[in-house]
């Protein structure tokens, strides 16, 4: 991680010594109250560990989630937070990385938030290649609306709003968020807690738009996509010999279901500018930050234009 | 020096090039010190259709494009028999008389044919032979004309610039060989006018409001506000992002606001559709905003191109539940520009959205300002805000960031003076300030904290949330809470109302009749109340301006005595008049309304005021006469 660049202007110019943070201190202010036996907890324990183990301070990190149960995420983490809308996370998101670029923007949601109801979200911001994470707790249903179908359901799956099973086809985000963008692309367990959090540890240092699609099963909701379901399938891309540079093995490998499915770093390219490296109106710093005030020369450009 | 009023009509298929003579002739009577006021009717086609764009100069400040045309420029012979049936006596209709034939003019109309192929030799030059005609007719001099077509053309070569200016010479000479001239010149006052559309001075009002983060999808007729933005983004360090949808628009504005930058975005009614369940999410999360309609003739995509006062319900409605918010309407162009950093003050000081409703009329219609008037830096207010470069609230609330305070300590108001230091080795449990993002305080108003700040982590949620951000909606329902969180969030926006200017009353407080407009009618009321006088008619004119908070007790007072209480809107159900009735059980006396698209000109007013005195209706209805 390095030096951290976010720094108040009120701070001293002698650096001090930063402090090292635990998981307990970034416990937030209420305690989680999702179902016991919830995915969710593993995905949150593990971001609360990547924050931890990259160095970060609480006030550096803004958390951003949509509506659901995993949304409710902000709220149990210590870092500033915001609970936004049922899927414009990513929206909101985007405009306060651009509005500080200094923050490291976290966003959380579920499967329905971020595939469904934000879905048009969802592809311009990979296509943008904005500086955030995206950690996605898929579980593949409706949990806070008890149980209909999701995006990623599966084709034939029986929920309430599906009782003769559904006749659509699962989105699957993988395969679409390399074909739209985004330039690290990785899929969790909430299982596979260490494994968990070294993907979300690469997706915070990412410069660039970072997906991490997590398995997080709903125990109440969906019995077949279960913990075990995934236990027995998921398969670590590490140990496949994968190449996360190559893209079209990228994206073979994530079309993959069935009996393996893999987990892992599936894509990964560096370099890519993100958004806010493209414009320069940010090069002065946080734009939050900058003066509010018109310069004299620009106040009378600005007449002059009109004369 | 008489006073000169002076309207040219300009008239044909998009793609032909009505734009730019209206352009040049704008700015060639600005830059003459003469005022002015355009309006552009035009239509949802990029080539073909009418577009009919009227220019009014005049000495004094022009409020609207009045009624009466003293020169038509028909650019086709559309244009020509749509509007020569309107011309009167002393006026002229100046066209190319080798394409287009005038029938049966109304006596003392002068036909002035310009031969414009003998003259310029090239189509390219059509516009500027005729332009030259005109300014020989107003008997200005051409050389003003032929430096900004030097100015305008000299990218292109010296050529293009010599055969401009020789086509201007043309023109001008064949007019004043040919045609009989006004009876009066064009003055010059001596000082140079600026001239902006209603989009441009919402987007300078941004400007001056100290906007950062610009964001918008294209819809017209706002999309000259993103496109104005967009050209001056980096000159002016401002965020500028063409967004998916509205609702990308919306959520997006709110994100770089709540980092604590002033963040802004424009639409139209349909947009505007989309994003109201952000703006209940900013009121909620408390977050500053400020959002503009301009509207259009609905419902639904309704006539694109073509302006209407009908979406007052839409924004009084907007978005579930009660929420505090600000709504103006500006009361004319000039007002774009003037309304914007003062909605953004309001929005700052109660941490809430601010929505301005403008319409067509003002956002593509363009207007002179005195270039002074144009004041880029006036006073802003931030209101309570912490970890802004030195901009610490007050009191309690004013704590300096730190980080380094130890176990959760409640030491809510102390802690003043603590130097801001991310560390000092201690471990940062969250609320080492006390700080409450929701603080219960007497004003209601809690002051935030922007992201980035040491010591302040918070989380600003949709769902209903105790003091200090925790979410109260799921698990612990908490009805005490709930409703000091309503009641905080109410009671907030009473100290709204002092702060604002009353609305504009103008005339005898005993009048015949009181003409009550809110919005872009400001002008054309002004105007016809002047008729009405002239005609023995006294009227008066109340304007509202601020829509939310309705400054009610204001308005009754103003229209106590009224005896005729005539509202004006440009609607078809009387939106406003069901709002000030709901608000102040005023009903009017009678209503003036118009819906077809075209704005109201002077005499649709007067007409309805006389017909509505001689008691023949409750109920004026005007249309235009021409099909533009």
């Amino acid at each position: 991680m390095g030096e951290m660049q976010i720094e108040p202007r009120t701070q001293p110019a002698a650096k001090p010594r930063r402090p090292s943070l635990t998981v307990k201190d970034f416990k937030g202010k209420a305690d989680p109250d999702w179902c016991p036996g919830c995915g969710d907890f593993g995905v949150l324990n593990a971001l609360k560990t990547a924050v931890a183990e990259l160095g970060l301070l609480p006030h550096e990190v803004l958390t951003v989630s949509g509506i659901g149960c995993s949304s409710n995420l902000p709220g149990y983490i210590n870092t500033y937070g915001m609970h936004t809308l049922h899927g414009r996370a990513l929206a909101v998101a985007t405009g306060a990385q651009l509005g500080n670029h200094q923050l490291k923007v976290v966003v959380t949601g579920g499967d329905g938030d971020g595939f469904g109801i934000g879905g048009n979200h969802f592809v311009h911001s990979m296509r943008r290649n904005v500086d955030l994470t995206y950690i996605v707790m898929d579980n593949q249903i409706y949990g806070l609306t008890t149980g209909q179908v999701s995006p990623t359901s599966r084709k034939g799956m029986k929920t309430k709003s599906t009782p003769f099973g559904s006749v659509e086809n699962a989105v699957n985000p993988i395969p679409m968020a390399i074909a739209c963008g985004a330039t690290y692309v990785a899929r969790g367990f909430s299982g596979q807690q260490k494994h968990l959090v070294g993907l979300i540890k690469g997706a915070i240092e990412h410069r660039g738009f970072a997906f991490v699609d997590v398995f997080s099963p709903c125990v109440t909701y969906n019995h077949e996509n279960t913990h075990e379901f995934f236990k027995q399938r998921t398969r670590k891309l590490e140990e496949m010999g994968h190449d996360p540079a190559d893209p079209r093995a990228a994206f073979d490998l994530g079309s993959q279901w069935g009996d393996s499915i893999p987990i892992g770093l599936f894509y990964r390219k560096d370099g890519v500018p993100a958004l806010d490296e493209l414009e320069p109106v940010l090069a002065e710093g946080a734009l939050a930050r900058q003066p509010l005030e018109v310069s004299r020369e620009n106040a009378r450009a600005l007449v002059e234009e009109l004369l | 020096m008489t006073r000169i009023d002076f309207s040219v009509g300009i008239g044909g298929a998009a793609g032909q090039g009505v734009a730019t003579p209206g352009n040049i002739l704008s700015k060639l009577f600005a830059r003459r010190g003469l005022h002015i006021n355009a309006y552009n009717a035009y239509q949802s086609i990029i080539r073909g259709g009418h577009t009919f764009l009227t220019i009014r100069t005049s000495q004094d400040p022009v409020r609207c494009m009045g009624d009466r045309l003293d020169m038509l420029i028909p650019l086709n012979q559309d244009a020509m028999d749509r509007h020569l049936g309107l011309m009167r006596k002393g006026s002229a209709v100046l066209y190319d008389g080798d394409r287009v034939k005038p029938n049966a003019p109304a006596e003392g109309v002068q036909l002035c044919p310009l031969p414009l192929a003998a003259l310029t030799g090239n189509v390219l030059y059509y516009n500027t032979a005729a332009v030259a005609a005109v300014l020989r007719l107003v008997r200005v001099e051409l050389q003003p004309f032929e430096e900004m077509l030097a100015q305008q053309f000299s990218r292109k070569g010296e050529k293009v610039v010599a055969e401009n200016v020789a086509a201007a010479r043309a023109g001008y000479d064949y007019a004043g060989s040919h045609f009989e001239p006004y009876p009066f010149s064009l003055p010059d006052t001596g000082k140079r006018l600026a001239v902006a559309t209603g989009n441009e001075s919402l987007a300078m009002g941004g400007v001056a409001a100290g906007v950062k983060f610009y964001c918008a999808y294209p819809m017209s007729p706002s999309t000259g506000v993103l496109m104005w933005m967009a050209r001056h983004a980096r000159q002016l360090g401002i965020m500028v992002r063409q967004v998916e949808d509205e609702l990308g628009v919306i959520n997006m504005a709110i994100g770089a606001a709540h980092t604590g930058c002033r963040a802004m975005c424009a639409t139209s009614g349909g947009g505007f559709a989309l994003m109201t369940e952000a703006l209940g999410a900013a009121a909620m999360m408390e977050i500053p905003v400020v959002c503009i309609d301009v509207q259009r003739a609905g419902p639904a995509t309704g006539v694109p191109t073509k302006t209407e006062q009908g979406d007052l319900w839409q924004v009084l409605g907007a978005g579930q539940g009660d929420y505090p918010r600000v709504i103006a309407a500006p009361t004319s162009i000039r007002d774009c520009f003037h309304l914007i950093p003062q909605i953004f003050d309001l929005a700052d000081k109660f941490q809430c959205p601010g929505i301005v409703l403008a319409d067509l009329l003002e956002s593509e219609g363009f207007s002179s300002f005195e270039p002074q008037e144009l004041d880029f830096n006036p006073p802003r207010d931030r209101g309570e805000v912490i970890g802004l470069d030195g901009a610490p609230a007050e009191g309690g609330a004013g704590v300096s960031p730190a980080t380094g305070g130890g176990r959760r300590p409640e030491h809510p108001e102390g802690g003043a003076g603590v130097s801001p230091a991310t560390g000092g080795g201690r471990r940062p449990e969250h609320p080492v300030t006390g700080y409450k993002r929701y603080r219960m305080t007497e004003s209601g108003i809690s002051p935030r904290a922007v992201p980035g700040t040491p010591g302040h982590a918070h989380v600003v949620a949709t769902d209903e949330h105790d003091e200090d951000g925790v979410l109260i909606s799921d698990e612990f329902t908490d009805p005490h809470k709930r409703q000091a969180m309503m009641e905080r969030r109410g009671h907030k926006m009473e100290a709204v109302l002092p702060l604002l200017d009353p609305p504009r009353f103008t005339g005898p407080d005993a009048a015949e009749v009181t003409l009550l407009g809110w919005g872009s009618t400001e002008g054309v009321i002004d105007e016809a109340v002047e008729q009405l006088a002239a005609e023995g008619i006294v009227a008066n004119h109340l304007q509202v301006r601020w829509l939310v908070p309705l400054q009610s007790e204001a308005i009754a007072r103003m229209l106590s005595g009224a005896r005729n209480l005539v509202i004006v809107e440009n609607n078809y159900s009387g939106q406003f008049a069901r709002y000030l009735r709901s608000e102040t059980g005023i009903a009017a006396d009678a209503h003036i309304r118009k819906y077809d698209g075209e704005p109201f000109l002077p005499h649709h007013l007067t007409d309805g005021v006389k017909n509505i005195l001689a008691g023949r209706t409750t109920k004026y209805v005007p249309v235009h006469e021409v099909r533009v």
